[in-house]
């Protein structure tokens, strides 16, 4: 048994036999011709071929990881088109009297230095892609044909990276996982592995690759990015019970995929997805959310050395927004503070702070930062179908001075000619008991409610989260964070205003219909949770 | 000749997809077109050439046509500015 690390870029377990994919690296070899013209015609044809097996990549790869991913292959065609790349190699033909399949892969290594030396990693990353479309050229001189065909049964794909065409070209229905040796997070690799759902780790390094053989058997796990060679029984029953779960989990996808959030009796909710970062979209849609309930955008700052600036922020939120196409994405302004501090906002040290001077607080008496970040959601806003909503609100004079500042910010980008939209959907975060206890004096000023639970019951039951050892005290189901969930919800009501949840509590099945009862319209969770709670939905009968 | 300057708004500048759209779409005119920043150019008909300027997040660059539809061209390309980068 022998064990190796790498980063897993797809979840998802794999069991199976190994098959290494040498690169066909065929040695080009130089050679002396004499009739360059009939060269020249030999490149074009081959260009040609090659141009027209890019463009039917493209057409399959769209079903297989949809238009974005695809597009790769557009642009390696575009590349191959490029009349420097063409009249480079056609000049070494002519000048030089080599090889069109020399001159190609001289060419290449041109140009992949070009990328190589420019600073940024993703241009780095091109050279590539260069490298990909050259290698199609000097195969198609070659005469060689495209798909190596994978001998028996499923396999686990190892190789030292996978070019973005040889992962498409590959007949999916056979390949169990994607291993490679080498492969950066923006490797194609990783991106068409993640779309296509097959688990994937890369950069488990030269000696990894050197020591697999055809035929051997493997683990691979996605998630953890370990990679078991040979394993023994308990490491293949532990991956085998594993893969049992992951098998049903799919199947609950698959079978509850596009289906709707509705009870037996007819009442249909919504189920949105909570995330803190653009990365986790993916997850989001794979797990077939009707939108984002809540964007923790916290996490832009904490990430940051220092403010994040309008168009930083501005990218982001765009961003989620046209990945999301036109669903409904809520962004939780700035919720920082208590148990997330970032050192660049100089916040002072308090005894308290979970009852201290954090997310609207720091927001209000800081108007700046605040302002930055409407300006940026605003801006944004023309991308999709947003939502703001403002955490631990307490007052109607707080609500107020935050729609106060939403107008101005409003009024301020249409005085520059800047585009917002007039659906900006505004809402709060009950996550105080005084917010709940309010809620219909609230109800009138705002969109929506999502009730913030992790928050409203340390707050109603005076129980700190962060302490492992009053967990008998704090119970979550306590009634009185039921009534208050209750009273908001028929707030919200009886003013025509939606109510949902996005705290830790809507992800609890044990609670679900009792929320359902309630009126709860919109239930955000964590992306794997979506699927799971809409099942429990789809039995639930509130006749009964 | 016409110019317009530009400050890049996409996170990842020009990287490939939008070059790819970029090259497609000054190949719809006649007049030639380039891109120039920092002293250097590139011609936007080419996918290359463009990449290898390495436009960033936040860089000013000028566009410039030069020929007989150039005014359309302008019109054009600033629109695809605007909607892509």
């Amino acid at each position: 048994m022998r064990s190796f690390s790498g980063k897993g870029v797809c979840g998802g377990i794999a069991i199976g036999r190994i098959s290494v994919l040498r690169h066909s690296d065929a040695k080009v070899t130089r050679v002396k011709i004499t009739d360059t013209e009939a060269e020249l015609e030999r490149f074009e044809n081959a260009r040609k071929q090659a141009i027209d097996e890019l463009c039917r990549l493209y057409e399959k790869a769209i079903p297989e990881v949809g238009e974005a991913g695809a597009q790769i292959f557009d642009i390696h065609r575009m590349m191959l088109e490029d009349d420097d790349y063409r009249e480079s190699v056609r000049s070494m033909i002519e000048r030089q009297q080599i090889n069109a399949e020399y001159a190609t892969a001289l060419t290449a290594d041109n140009f992949e230095a070009m990328f190589g030396a420019m600073e940024d990693s993703y241009m780095q990353a091109r050279a590539a892609d260069v490298r990909d479309i050259s290698n199609r050229l000097i195969r198609v001189l070659s005469g060689v044909s495209e798909t190596e065909q994978l001998a028996g049964g499923k396999l686990i794909i190892c190789a030292d990276d996978l070019a973005p065409s040889e992962t498409v070209a590959l007949d999916k229905s056979r390949v169990l996982a994607f291993v490679t040796a080498n492969g950066s997070a923006n490797s194609h690799t990783a991106i068409l592995a993640r779309s296509m759902n097959i688990p994937a780790v890369i950069g488990l390094g030269e000696a990894f690759l050197a020591s697999v053989r055809d035929g051997e058997t493997a683990i691979v796990n996605g998630q953890t990015g370990e990679v078991i060679v040979s394993p023994d029984e308990a490491a293949t029953d532990e991956a085998k019970k594993k893969l049992a779960d992951d098998m049903a989990a799919r199947q609950l996808l698959e079978d509850l995929r596009g289906k709707k959030n509705i009870t037996r009796d007819g009442t249909q909710i919504q189920i949105y997805a909570n995330i803190g970062s653009v990365e986790n979209i993916g997850a989001v849609l794979l797990n077939d959310a009707g939108g984002i309930g809540l964007f923790r955008s916290e996490f832009i700052y904490l990430e940051s050395r220092d403010f994040p600036s309008e168009e930083e922020q501005f990218a982001i939120y765009k961003r989620v927004l046209e990945s999301m196409a036109d669903k409904k994405v809520i962004i939780r302004t700035l919720d920082i503070g208590a148990d997330k501090q970032a050192g660049y906002f100089g916040l002072e040290k308090e005894e308290n702070p979970a009852l201290g001077l954090r997310a609207i607080r720091i927001c209000l008496t800081r108007p700046e930062i605040f302002i930055t970040q409407l300006r940026a959601l605003y801006r944004a806003s023309v991308y999709g179908n947003l939502g703001i909503m403002f955490p631990m609100i307490t007052s109607v004079t707080e609500t107020a001075r935050v729609l106060e500042y939403c107008h101005e910010v409003r009024q301020t980008l249409i005085a520059e000619n800047i585009p917002v939209s007039d659906s900006v959907e505004l809402g709060i975060m009950i996550e105080t008991p005084a917010a709940a206890v309010i809620s219909d004096r609230l109800a009138p000023m705002v969109d929506f409610f999502s009730v913030g639970t992790n928050d409203l019951i340390q707050y109603t039951l005076a129980c700190d989260r962060q302490n492992q050892r009053l967990e008998e005290f704090c119970d979550t189901h306590h009634e009185a964070v039921l009534r208050l969930i209750e009273y908001a919800a028929k707030s919200a009501h009886s003013h025509g205003k939606w109510i949902g949840i996005c705290g830790e509590l809507a992800a609890d099945l044990t609670l679900t219909e009792t929320f359902l009862k309630m009126g709860i319209d919109e239930l955000s969770v964590s992306p794997p949770y979506v699927l799971k709670l809409r099942d429990t939905v789809r039995k639930t009968d509130l006749r009964s | 000749m016409k110019t317009f300057t530009y400050t890049i708004r996409d996170e990842v500048g020009i990287h490939a997809r939008p070059a790819g759209m970029l090259v497609n779409k000054a190949k719809e005119f006649e007049c030639a077109v380039t891109v120039h920043k920092d002293g250097r150019s590139a011609d936007a008909k080419k996918l290359f050439s463009l990449m290898g300027l390495g436009v960033k997040c936040g860089d000013s660059i000028q566009v410039e046509a030069d020929g007989t539809d150039e005014d359309a061209a302008i019109a054009a390309l600033s629109e695809f500015f605007e909607a892509n980068l």
